[in-house]
């Protein structure tokens, strides 16, 4: 009966790669010259600010959801788990594909193994890609040694997990805040509303509320697609969670620009005055209206906040990897066809894969029964808090 | 001792001699057309650019602690001794992060070509380890652009501005921009009206980043143990309550 919206779906689907094959042909064949709107003034554009930044930050539902299953050993988001760990083992192998399409010399993508340069913020980021993906890839491995019931190898990774796990979080938390690291080396060129000496914090912080929206996000996606029901009081759980995060997230923006004395630019009328308006309304939104518990029993409007708070973000790395960046490079930018066809394809191809594996391995393993009962409860628990 | 290079905008005839001597020595093309161009670029690294009625002249100003080098992340650029900030193209990965990170927008990427490298002005490393000028330097006519040791350039700068205070704008471009570089520009006007960047921070950018970069170790290892002390206790309580639960 869903076979129509399918089709549609489908054609898309097959529109964005058609485009994604000939913007890589271009790539391929006329360098970055011919296939991207970059220049000597304007060196990273798009490939950089969404599908690198934004593909690490969307990822972050792992390490986040790993944190509080296991080292805080709250049992009841067992069930979330593994599809946000697929989503950032998937995400991180799409930020190396988009590293491919950016780098100049992909076929020496290896080189940061054997060239060190330890005082490079980008030396740190590539080490921390390198390392993460393999650990996601450690982390995501019992779904497929289950899948083919192979026992031995799942007795392994058991005995290493913790340490495994732990080094996960530390690389991600690295990580995720070194991408804001990466943009303290341009003061005079990121537009002052961005550039603070806080960006690490700031990154880190925003990637943990995008990790948890990516989850409710995916939980949605996933109870339709699999036609399951949404674990709903798990998800208003993350919610919470979630509005508590996006609260200090902001409140710590507002004292960073009153800190240094730039709230006055806000009266500008400029460009970035209104990019920066949408990134902040954009988180703002969803902060205040998940406060409510009225909205968080609503799946529509938990995943309207999911979305929101996943635009933010998106607009955030944009603003400080792009758009910021403009004025002082003393350029326009705006992304050639191309750029934005190879972007959307690794996007579509993201979203395939995660279907195709989810069905395929038990990533959405039914859970026993205990852990629904406990679910219940918190919904309960927290309409108490905030009644 | 280190070197640099000393320009002297008030002396610049405009002939572009260093243009044609820089193009002869990397073994790039030069006519009419290229010297046309204003802006450095992959294929001309130093170029002479016109304001109203004064020129000025655009290379790579090898700081002292440059951020290009601080950044790359193969360690493809390096500051030499002698004064240089020298690339090793075989390293490059095309990361583009020394472009993004030069305060000056100096390095330049050879976007066109399949197999690019970043091309920049090194002030002649082989040339001035072997003991020769740069080859802008030994072309100009008029001894606007001066190569030798950064020290005794300084010095020349300062004596040109206290002999002809009413010839000069009383500073010297380069001598704190970015912490220090090791080219110095004289001007008849401010700066910026010689299309010089008039933002560059003071500080060497390369301590930015390392403020958070030295951290690091000590936050991963912290944040290891605490994270391994918080599963223990997470995972105590949760033991102890089994077995609580057991005995009842
Ligand atoms: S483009 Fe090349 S030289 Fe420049 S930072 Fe990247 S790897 Fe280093």
């Amino acid at each position: 009966m869903r076979l129509p919206k399918m089709t549609l779906w489908r054609v898309i689907f097959a529109a964005i790669l058609i485009s994604g094959i000939c913007a890589t042909y271009l790539r391929v064949m006329y360098g970055l010259g011919g296939s991207t709107n970059l220049s000597d003034r304007f060196p990273w554009g798009l490939w950089i600010g969404f599908d690198v930044m934004c593909g690490v930050g969307l990822a972050s539902g792992g390490f986040t959801l790993v944190a509080v299953v296991h080292i805080f050993n709250i049992e009841r988001y067992k069930p979330i788990l593994r599809p946000a760990i697929l989503t950032a083992f998937l995400g991180y192998l799409f930020v190396v594909v988009g590293l491919m399409y950016d780098l100049g010399r992909p076929d020496r993508i290896w080189h940061p193994l054997v060239m060190w340069n330890p005082h490079s913020v980008m030396f740190e980021v590539a080490w921390c890609v390198m390392l993460y993906t393999t650990v996601l890839f450690l982390e995501f491995l019992p779904v497929v040694l289950e899948r083919f019931g192979w026992s031995r190898p799942l007795e392994w990774i058991h005995k290493i997990s913790v340490p495994l796990m732990i080094l996960g979080i530390l690389l991600s938390t690295l990580h995720q805040s070194s991408l804001g690291s990466l943009f303290l080396i341009v003061p005079a060129k990121l537009y002052p509303l961005w550039y603070t000496p806080i960006l690490p914090l700031q990154f880190f912080i925003s990637a943990v509320a995008v990790g948890l929206a990516m989850t409710i996000f995916e939980s949605w996606h996933s109870s339709r697609a699999f036609g399951r029901a949404l674990e709903l009081p798990l998800v208003a759980g993350l919610a919470q969670i979630l509005a508590v995060v996006l609260s200090v997230y902001l409140w710590l923006r507002f004292l960073d620009l009153s800190h240094r004395h730039v709230l006055a630019l806000l009266t500008r009328n400029r460009v970035e005055t209104w990019l920066f308006g949408l990134e902040i309304a954009l988180m703002l939104a969803p902060a205040v209206l998940l406060y409510s518990a009225r909205i968080r029993r609503r799946p529509g409007a938990l995943y309207g906040c999911a979305v929101m708070v996943v635009f933010g973000f998106i607009a955030n790395r944009l603003n400080v990897g792009t758009t910021g960046l403009e004025a002082g490079s003393g350029t326009h930018y705006i992304p050639k066809w191309s750029e934005i066809a190879v972007t959307l394809s690794i996007v579509a191809v993201g979203f395939a894969a995660f279907r195709a594996i989810a069905s395929y391995f038990p990533v959405f393993e039914p859970v026993d029964g205990p852990v629904h009962k406990e679910g219940a409860e918190i919904l309960e628990g927290s309409e108490v808090l905030s009644a | 001792m280190s070197k640099a290079i000393l320009y002297d905008s008030t002396l610049c005839i405009g002939c572009k001699a260093c243009e044609q001597a820089c193009a002869a020595r990397w073994g790039m093309a030069y006519n009419d057309k290229i010297a046309a161009e204003e802006q450095i670029s992959a294929h001309k690294l130093t170029c002479i650019q016109t304001h109203g009625e004064h020129f000025s002249r655009r290379l790579c100003m090898n700081c002292v602690q440059p951020a290009c080098a601080s950044v790359c992340p193969v360690g493809a650029i390096q500051k030499t001794g002698l004064g240089p900030v020298v690339y090793d193209a075989s390293k490059c990965i095309g990361c583009r992060y020394c472009m993004q990170a030069c305060p000056f927008q100096v390095p330049t990427y050879e976007w066109g070509r399949r197999l690019p490298r970043m091309r920049k002005c090194d002030m002649c490393y082989e040339r001035q380890s072997r003991g020769q000028l740069t080859a802008c330097a030994e072309a100009c006519p008029v001894g606007a652009t001066r190569s030798g040791d950064r020290g005794e350039l300084l010095a020349e700068a300062r004596k040109r501005i206290a002999d002809k205070p009413d010839q000069y704008y009383p500073a010297i471009y380069g001598l704190q921009e970015a912490g220090g570089t090791s080219v110095f520009y004289l001007s008849a006007v401010p700066f910026a009206q010689i299309g010089l960047p008039a933002n560059v921070p003071r500080e060497a950018l390369p301590d930015y980043t390392w403020r958070v970069l030295e951290v690091i170790p000590g936050v991963a290892s912290t944040g290891g143990v605490l994270l391994a002390g918080i599963w223990w206790i997470a995972h105590r309580r949760a033991e102890v309550a089994k077995a609580e639960r057991e005995r009842q």
